[in-house]
């Protein structure tokens, strides 16, 4: 089984106050640290199994900068046989700009199966797979949480609202976006990611691929940003751990809950 | 028949039912219509003798109907063919689908199918101008961003579940039920349908429970997690959690809440170290009293809960066990 998975590199956000960046459109991404794409991981790890079991490569792309290698390196390192970086230069781009300049790139390699993350932690858009998908012209699933293979088709869960699953068959080759949960991501050491250095990593410009403006050009455009009126929500309890305990219980007993 | 102006809805079902965020969709889709004066369109597939039509016809103008067995259950396929032929000879102004599982997997491809731009999980939607622009939140809730498209016949939106909530009183439409030609021409399916299976069911169920102390992330090491345990049980509180605890298999399943979990209702949801992301909180909806402790103070958690406490849930934990002790 050949797997392509495509990944992203993501700031992380929690205990971040966000800034709004100059042009009021973006966040400052400055100060914040990133790592790979949680679903990315779990997408990763994924098809590293099913290479495991199965046998064939495992092709880890990402459209980003030099700095983005990084999360390339870690997939090597987990098993990835090779990795793609297209550089999109300072190109504008969304989700559907994404998608088409992946389908151009994977559409010369030979897979079976083409894994994505279900959302990016950034953008939380949850469109690249799917668009992607329709691209190529593969059967898809969104927010999947099982994958058997089965010759040429496979059984897959599909993660539905309230806890529910659906089992279906799908015909390979096919685009999945991998829902968190469906494995246990391994551990990635310093020294892995040192060796996986060696690996093939290749890089290829925007500007190398036959792709014309209209590709190019985003159907969306972000035209602001902001952040959420401070003013709204909940009303703080202020003063020590013990102060706070106090105050706690006080809305326990309050509510009718006894403890 | 152009319907130039049209706002249409796709219908979502499950098992039987109209899912609920059908309704906040098509409630929402009624005010802009009621603002620009457009005519509402349910767009319906569904299997032979599935009667979900009567039960949107007081929501629509026009109700269109696909009806055929293969429609019975979901299929990004086929679902998508239908619609995307549907909508090239429309052309709706905007088409609303729900940003739920099935959506995310309808949504995106049909936008590349039929050439139309799409903007995901949206919590507002405006129209400026002539064109729609919508409001969504990024990096799981603590920014915003106002969204607008490039010019197109047709504009595709996906909705949150949850953010539309119709009033009642809010279906006050009579539909005109039209039963649509089935194409004749539909591909087979690359995707079959098996089963349905539950994997929320378990020992304990959190939706009964009347205080819920529930961990995130926050909790940062399972073996934290025996601490947190305790202090539930002295409170005499029930167990749950978000997703990435059951995701790294430090609990099981059936204490999640959310959109992919449960939905709770308890007297008191005390949220210790959980950010607050949109399939979190839409399960806690139904909670009288949300109590958040978080470390930072711009978690989303804070919008939604009632009383919030800025500093480190072990801090609290290990206050509240003494104050129940003494
Ligand atoms: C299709 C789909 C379905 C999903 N379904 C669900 C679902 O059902 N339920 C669900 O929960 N999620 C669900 N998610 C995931 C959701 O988007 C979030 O990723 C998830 O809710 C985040 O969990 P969290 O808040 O525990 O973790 P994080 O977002 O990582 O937040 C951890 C929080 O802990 C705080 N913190 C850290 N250390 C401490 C400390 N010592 N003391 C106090 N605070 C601390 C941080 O400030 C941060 O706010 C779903 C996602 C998708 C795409
Ligand atoms: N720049 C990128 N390079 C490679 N893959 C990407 C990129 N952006 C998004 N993806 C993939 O698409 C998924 C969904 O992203 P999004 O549609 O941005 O929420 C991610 O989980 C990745 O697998």
């Amino acid at each position: 089984m050949n797997i392509v998975v495509c990944i992203k590199r993501v700031p992380m956000t929690q205990e971040v106050d966000l800034e709004i960046d100059a042009d009021g459109r973006g966040v400052n991404r400055e100060p914040l640290a990133y790592v790979i794409n949680d679903w990315d991981n779990y997408a990763v790890e994924e098809a590293v199994l099913l290479k495991e079991e199965l046998g064939g490569d495992v092709t880890a792309i990402t459209i980003g900068g030099e700095e983005d290698e990084e999360i390339l390196r870690r997939a090597m390192a987990m098993g990835a046989d090779r990795s793609i970086r297209i550089d999109p230069g300072d190109r504008v781009m969304d989700s559907y700009v994404v998608s088409r300049v992946l389908a151009e790139v994977i559409k010369g390699i030979e897979y079976d199966l083409v894994l994505t993350g279900v959302q990016a932690d950034d953008d939380n858009c949850g469109l690249v797979g799917i668009m992607l998908a329709e691209h190529l012209g593969l059967a898809h699933a969104a927010v999947v949480t099982g994958f058997t293979a089965d010759g040429n088709q496979a059984t897959i869960k599909i993660e539905l609202e309230g806890g529910i699953n659906e089992v279906s068959k799908i015909r390979l080759p096919s685009l999945l976006s991998i829902q968190t949960g469906i494995n246990e991501p391994r551990y990635v050491s310093v020294i892995g990611i040192k060796k996986a250095k060696k690996k093939d990593l290749e890089v290829i410009e925007l500007g190398d691929l036959p792709l014309s403006d209209e590709d190019l050009s985003p159907r969306t455009i972000i035209e602001e940003v902001y952040l959420p009126p401070e003013t709204e929500g909940a009303q703080i309890i202020e003063g020590d751990p013990s102060k706070v305990a106090d105050e706690i219980i006080r809305i326990l007993t309050e509510k009718g809950v006894n403890v | 028949m152009s319907k130039m102006g049209d706002i249409f809805v796709i219908v979502e079902h499950r098992k039987g039912e109209i899912r609920s965020i059908t309704f906040e969709m098509l409630y929402k889709a009624g005010e802009i219509c009621k603002a620009l004066n457009h005519k509402l369109t349910a767009v319906l597939l569904a299997g032979k003798g599935q009667p979900f039509a009567s039960d949107i016809s007081k929501w629509a103008d026009t109700v269109l109907v696909f009806e055929d067995d293969r429609f019975m259950d979901f299929d990004s396929d086929t679902y998508k063919e239908v619609i995307n032929r549907l909508i090239l000879q429309q052309s709706p102004f905007i088409t609303l689908i729900g940003h739920t599982s099935w959506g995310m997997d309808l949504a995106p491809a049909l936008s590349v199918r039929a050439g139309y731009p799409v903007a995901t999980d949206c919590v507002d939607i405006i129209v400026e101008g002539g064109r729609p622009k919508a409001i969504r939140q990024t990096y799981g809730g603590k920014a915003f961003s106002r969204v607008s498209f490039r010019e197109s016949p047709g504009y595709l939106i996906t909705v949150r579940p949850g953010a539309f909530i119709p009033p009642d009183g809010a279906a006050d439409r009579q539909a005109n039920v039209v039963m649509m030609d089935i194409p004749s021409d539909l591909g087979p399916a690359k995707r079959d349908f098996v089963e349905f299976v539950d994997t929320a069911a378990g020992e304990v169920d959190i939706s009964q429970a009347e205080f819920l102390v529930s961990i995130g992330r926050g909790v940062g090491e399972k073996e934290n997690i025996d601490a947190i345990k305790d202090l539930a049980d002295k409170m005499g509180g029930t167990l749950s959690c978000s997703r990435p605890i059951v995701d790294m298999n430090w609990l099981p399943k059936y204490h999640q809440v959310g959109t992919s979990g449960k939905s709770v209702r308890p007297k008191i949801y005390l949220a210790l170290g959980i950010s607050g992301a949109f399939q979190h909180v839409a399960g806690i909806s139904g909670a009288q009293t949300v109590i958040a402790v978080n470390k930072d103070k711009k978690a989303p958690i804070f919008r939604v809960a009632d009383y919030g406490v800025v500093d480190d849930l072990f801090s609290i934990a290990d206050a509240l066990k003494e104050k129940i002790k003494g």
